[in-house]
């Protein structure tokens, strides 16, 4: 049950940075990808319909954190508090960014919602990477199970830990490049013309960044969290997995001129290095870096084992449902987006 | 200002009450909104059609700025009562995230159909997604009002090391305080969205562009007439009962009353004196509280005095007030919407330029007597944060200091009234601009 439910946690919010993922990616390179009003709206009508449904897996994810395993949901976002009000700040700006800036025609309004867009969208870009770096990493949980993460300390992944160290800054900008790159594939798929030849040269240039950041934080992480990597390798069923993202990576690599299988390659590869390593960290939630024995786990944060069992149910249920309809809005939305839809 | 409660409380406070502006203008317009479109559809109606359009229009951005306000709230339980939602995350946490699952996602979904598909969909299909998002939005509010009504009146829960735990899960989400406090949370969106409708539509009227704004008139007053006064009975009577019998103290600080009464009388106008123990000023009415909570003049209500001190709501006065000025309120609106609905029927609406005035000078008051309607409810559950169970105190996250607490409270305000602002600008432009295809 609790490997269900760590399961169900792992897949909703990988869900939601593959989905997410993309409006950020979009949203960073609006202002480098388009020239004009013009382009910048059909970047708009990408990414404009599916925002908010994308937005939802993370708050989607955030409430089965919060029945699954209350007290991983209650030590995480309290010992993270201004870092998540700073993440609040930027969902708002983003999202109304996108939904306000056509209601007028000034081209100086249209100027900073663009430019707040790109801000917001860049910096969650950084942040969702940042923060699985701090997942990884470990907080400075103590014998209360709380702690308070200071915004820095000495930038080391040791001991009195701060948000940004060298190691989560590391796997900040490789998310930062990453879901850029997939942002990039996402617009050379939805869009036509101009936008998307510039989407692809973008492309051509982030996707070997990303191959080398991500050898660099797989080196890293070797380091700070081994359990990772000793977990994978007693797994072999996760094995699948790392091979998906290896596969996603070469295709996003290589396929030219194949958007849609380009795209799904770049969202393969997302999904199958997060799922691996939440393969690979289980049990841990919220490791300490204080001692092991304060690590939040899987086992000691689940709720009890009545309520997962009923909670299996609905889920299920709305899952479904919810899948059907995110499938179905893409399937309406087919074909290139175009600027009068924005 | 050093206390980390205070500001703990300040916070969720300030950010959900002015969160709630806005889901409570979209879960009314949703409805309205589908109404109008059913209308359009069965009677071809192009007014009707127009008119749909139009408050799909400001739909659209009052949900983006509730999605702009409301993420917060389901990160703020961990962030701000982290050991409440370490102890009550077994089953709170149920209901918060099938919102997510079962609400938010059709919401969401939909909306952009709603908003940008009406062509590429046609009318049936455009008129199911209005319906979807309908259904979506109140969906999302029962979900809420369920964890809400856990808080009020647990039910359906036990306690196993420490921690709450489902027991009856079918208690827990058909909860009988759940069904009454969503009944009287949805007809109150409903009053707060036809008090818009109708109130736009009576500035329409009096600029001369009556034609733009018959069928939103109509459609405001007929439905502002009923909601209205399905606020006052049966939901609202029946939640009134419910806290006789479940929180005689919250009943007794909102009514003022200090000491035990039979045959207690009604405070009309008065202010509480709680340091005197007594109210002041007065105005009652004879009988009539025992008859309210308990159905008979003679039943004796209990006073503040019949219970120890420490499980006093801590805001007495704001309690009483905010009732009061949420009854009093709700007890205009059904005057006003009784007197616009006469008019409407004998088809001289239009001409009666001093309802009209009212009725657009009324938009913001049921904003008012909403804020004041949760106020009772949410300062009436002090101390408690689960009613009996966990008090308020012991559930905030230990590690996170006032100032902290004070300077993001300050963040947010500057973002929401910079949202106010947007909001009433984009919105103001719509309403210029008005419903002409």
């Amino acid at each position: 049950m609790i490997e269900f439910w760590y399961g169900a946690l792992s897949a909703m919010l990988t869900t939601y940075v593959v989905l997410d993922g993309f409006d950020f990616g979009a949203g960073a390179l609006n202002l480098f990808l388009a020239r004009d009003d013009r382009e910048r709206r059909e970047i708009l009508a990408a990414i404009g319909p599916v925002w908010d449904g994308n937005e939802v897996w993370l708050i989607a994810g955030g409430g089965t954190l919060f029945f699954a395993f209350p007290r991983a949901y209650a030590a995480g976002f309290s010992g993270f508090y201004l870092p998540l009000m700073l993440v609040l700040w930027l969902l708002g700006l983003r999202g109304i960014a996108i939904e306000l800036r056509s209601h007028l025609e000034s081209p100086l309004w249209r100027a900073f919602w663009d430019a707040g867009l790109c801000g917001a969208s860049a910096l969650m870009a950084l942040v969702l990477g940042v923060a699985l770096g701090n997942v990884l990493r470990g907080s400075p949980l103590d014998a209360s199970g709380s702690f308070l993460a200071p915004w820095f300390t000495h930038f080391r992944p040791h001991g009195a830990t701060g948000v940004l160290d060298w190691y989560t800054l590391l796997v900040g900008a490789f998310a930062l490049c990453a879901l850029c790159a997939h942002g990039a594939l996402f617009i050379a798929w939805r869009n036509d013309g101009a936008v998307r030849e510039r989407a692809l040269r973008a492309a051509r240039v982030l996707w070997p960044v990303v191959a080398a950041a991500g050898l660099l934080v797989i080196a890293a992480t070797t380091a700070v969290r081994p359990e990772i990597y000793r977990g994978l390798s007693s797994r072999p069923w996760a094995w699948p997995l790392a091979l998906l993202a290896l596969l996603g990576l070469c295709a996003a690599l290589a396929l030219r001129g194949r958007d849609l299988l380009a795209f799904l390659g770049s969202s393969a590869f997302l999904a199958g290095t997060l799922l691996a390593t939440a393969a690979g960290l289980f049990p841990l939630l919220l490791p300490s870096t204080v001692d092991p024995a304060y690590h939040v786990t899987a086992q000691n944060a689940a709720a009890g084992e009545h309520g997962l069992r009923i909670g299996l149910v609905w889920w299920a249920m709305g899952m479904t449902l919810a899948v059907s309809y995110t499938a179905y809005v893409f399937r309406t939305l087919r074909g290139k987006a175009h600027a009068g839809e924005h | 200002m050093t206390d980390p409660l205070f500001w703990h409380r300040l916070q969720f406070g300030f950010t959900v009450t002015f969160h709630y502006l806005f889901p409570q203008l979209t879960m009314g317009l949703a409805l309205l909104a589908l109404l109008f479109k059913i209308r359009a559809l069965r009677k071809d109606d192009q007014e009707a059609a127009a008119a749909a359009r139009f408050w799909l229009r400001v739909l659209g951005i009052n949900f983006a700025i509730g999605v702009a306000t409301g993420v917060p709230l389901e990160f703020q339980f961990g962030t701000n009562w982290s050991r409440f939602s370490a102890f009550s995350g077994g089953v709170i946490g149920q209901t918060l995230a099938m919102e997510g699952v079962f609400a938010f996602f059709l919401e969401s979904t939909f909306l952009g159909l709603v908003i940008y598909g009406e062509k590429k969909l046609g009318p049936r299909a455009h008129l199911a997604a209005v319906a979807a998002l309908f259904a979506g939005a109140w969906i999302s509010g029962y979900f809420i009002i369920v964890t809400n009504a856990f808080m009020q009146y647990p039910i359906g829960h036990s306690l196993e090391d420490g921690k709450l735990q489902i027991a009856d899960f079918g208690a827990f989400v058909l909860s009988p305080w759940a069904m009454w406090e969503y009944l009287h949370n949805m007809s109150a969106s409903v009053v707060t969205a036809s008090f818009v409708v109708a109130g736009v539509a009576a500035f329409w009227t009096l600029e001369g562009r009556a034609r733009e704004a018959a069928a939103s008139l109509r459609m405001g007053v007929v439905a502002g007439l009923v909601s209205c006064a399905l606020q006052l009975f049966p939901t609202g009577d029946r939640q009134g009962k419910m806290l006789a019998e479940h929180q005689p103290v919250a009943l007794a600080a909102m009514e003022g009353v200090f000491r035990a009464e039979k045959f207690a009388p009604l405070a009309i106008i008065g202010q509480p004196d709680v340091a005197g123990q007594r109210l002041e000023n007065p105005v009652y009415l004879p009988g009539m509280l025992s008859f309210l909570a308990y159905g008979s003049f003679g039943t004796t209500v209990r006073g503040l005095s019949d219970f120890p001190s420490d499980q006093w709501p801590d805001q007495i006065e704001l309690l009483y007030y905010a009732y009061h000025v949420m009854v009093g309120l709700g007890s205009l609106f059904i005057l006003l919407m009784l007197a616009a609905a006469f008019r409407l029927w004998r088809g001289t609406l239009a001409r009666s330029r001093g309802l009209l005035w009212s009725l657009m000078l009324a938009i913001p008051f049921p904003y008012v007597a909403n804020t004041a309607g949760w106020l009772v409810a949410e300062l009436g559950r002090q101390p408690w944060l689960v009613y009996g169970v966990l008090r308020t105190a012991d559930g905030t996250s230990p590690r996170v200091s006032a100032g902290d607490v004070a300077f993001t409270t300050l963040g947010f305000a500057g973002f929401y009234a910079l949202l106010a602002i947007l909001f009433l600008f984009l919105v103001g432009r719509e309403i210029a601009h008005g419903p002409r295809t």
